[in-house]
């Protein structure tokens, strides 16, 4: 089962107090975009077999957003950050690299 | 190919069943073919079969990176139905149906389709209008469905609960030919047909890559070396979005484990599929007695084949009420498949980017019973490069807002 641990109240949250919410850190487009911009974000979406970034909500505790880093290969979780989080802290990247050498990093 | 008939088994009876041929030969990969199917699960199998029967294109290889049927052809429920409310897509899952009733004659090879009744429940007032509404939307588009009261829902399962306290059973669509089928043994049909046109199946052969030279597909790089092709098909399922990376497009799909579990057998019950939308859970009863129950699917990327226990615990919890018979059965397996979902949960069927590839994918939690359909139409799309099936499953309708929006209209347990 997965646990998460909300960076907001500190709570290691399982699965059953968590409502997922689709990939992190998608940039919005809306009036006055182009067709591909408003296609990336309303659909295309990354869906890697390795490391994803993910929001997520602590629905049954503290109620709110967060994000999450885990792989969908191994369903390993890396960290949790605060979604006010313009892209993944530093050093949640540097402790994914020295666990998965081969990956990209963050795109 | 020998056929198989009543005349072969009781020739093989009397010499010890040692002159039963292999179903299907396994060749070593040619350098070049015509056409490429990649995945040889029941989709891509149905694909080559039809492009040989339909078109004569005989010069195919289906290569796969396991074994033929090993992903989630082997892995579902069995289902077989084409009560869809949007057209396109009662088209193409009526096209499958009717193709299934006639699969085991076309094939030499016993699919044991069943076509033994279907009801989807009507649990809340809101799923009534909604269930009424398909059932005039498929007097219209030739599907034959039908609304039956609750105690013609228990006339056909008298195991059900029609009163119960949160859930009690409103009434019912129903189709009567909607039913099961053996789910590997149409892999298997189909490769054997395959096989018998000279069609090569090639397990155990990953796709590493695909080449192409300007915009034109060329052939693909495998762990058993080069192929080239004229026409690449990538009918693979759950990696859909890995395969289309290395053609260079991307996918409006996301992966997500989908569970399904069996009982220990007990003697005949329920000879009908019951799917409890609201609940979230559907059952039928294998031939061998075991209940077989579907659930949902996780709300999470997931590659892993491996689901989350409270799915399946949510499921039962919500079965049991309805059908309190199977409260004290043992749940003897459990497993899970990578289902690709796409935004408005219906598959897409279509040209790529990548000038003579094509992909067929993104069927989601209901692709077993389109596999017939599914193979008629990409096979045509593939050899004549349009097809009225699939005409409205083109991965384009996404940037033109022309969903087929099954998601809304069929609630769940798609």
């Amino acid at each position: 089962m997965l646990t998460l641990t909300c960076p907001y109240c500190g709570v290691k949250a399982e699965e059953t107090e968590l409502a997922p919410g689709g990939e992190a850190h998608l940039k919005r487009f809306g009036p006055g975009s182009t067709d591909d911009e408003y296609e990336s974000y309303m659909f295309a979406r990354k869906n890697p077999k390795g490391v994803h970034f993910e929001r997520w909500r602590h629905a049954y505790g503290c109620g709110k957003w967060f994000l999450a880093a885990r792989c969908t290969a191994t369903l390993e979780v890396f960290g949790t950050y605060p979604a006010q989080s313009k892209e993944p802290p530093a050093e949640l990247i540097a402790a994914i690299k020295a666990k998965r050498p081969g990956w990209e990093g963050y795109k | 190919m020998k056929r198989y008939s009543v005349f072969a088994i009781a020739r093989e009876a009397l010499r010890y069943h040692e002159g039963w041929e292999r179903a299907w030969r396994a060749p070593q990969p040619k350098s070049a073919y015509d056409v490429v199917i990649v995945g040889a699960g029941g989709h891509g199998l149905a694909t080559a079969y039809y492009l040989g029967k339909n078109f004569g294109i005989t010069n195919v290889a289906v290569i796969e990176k396991g074994w033929l049927g090993g992903g989630n052809t082997g892995r579902n429920t069995t289902i077989i139905r084409s009560n869809y409310l949007q057209d396109p897509s009662a088209a193409i899952y009526e096209k499958a149906r009717s193709l299934y009733e006639t699969l085991s004659q076309d094939l030499n090879y016993n699919v044991m389709f069943s076509p033994r009744g279907l009801l989807m429940l009507a649990q809340t007032h809101h799923e009534v209008r909604g269930y009424l509404r398909t059932v005039h939307a498929n007097t219209l588009q030739g599907v034959a469905t039908e609304w039956i009261e609750p105690a013609k829902v228990k006339e056909l399962v008298p195991i059900i609960n029609i009163d119960g306290p949160r859930y009690p059973v409103l009434g019912a669509l129903y189709q009567a030919r909607g039913g099961t089928a053996r789910h590997d043994a149409v892999a298997w049909g189909y490769a054997r047909a395959c096989s018998d046109m000279g069609m090569d199946i090639i397990q155990q052969c990953e796709v590493t890559g695909v080449r192409s030279e300007g915009g034109q597909v060329t052939g693909v790089e495998t762990t058993r070396g080069a192929i080239a092709c004229k026409k690449l098909g990538i009918v693979v399922a759950g990696h859909s979005g890995q395969v289309a990376e290395m053609a260079g497009f991307r996918l409006p799909v996301e992966a997500v484990a989908l569970q399904a579990l069996v009982s220990e057998p007990i003697k005949p019950c329920m000879d009908v599929v019951v799917m409890a939308n609201t609940v979230h859970g559907y059952m039928s009863q294998s031939d061998k007695g075991e209940m077989v129950i579907g659930g949902g699917t996780d709300g999470f990327n997931n590659f892993t084949q491996r689901g989350s226990f409270q799915h399946i615990e949510e499921t039962l919890r919500a079965l049991i009420e309805t059908f309190p018979i199977i409260s004290r059965l043992k749940m003897l397996r459990q497993w899970g498949g990578i289902v690709d979902m796409t935004g408005d949960r219906s598959p897409i069927i279509s040209k790529t980017p990548l000038g003579n590839c094509f992909i067929n994918c993104g069927w989601g939690t209901g692709g077993f019973k389109a596999i017939p359909g599914s193979g008629w139409a990409m096979a045509e799309l593939m050899a004549k490069g349009h097809s009225p099936l699939a005409a409205d499953f083109g991965m384009e309708r996404f940037r033109e807002g022309r969903f087929i929006d099954e998601s809304v209209a069929a609630g769940v347990a798609h």
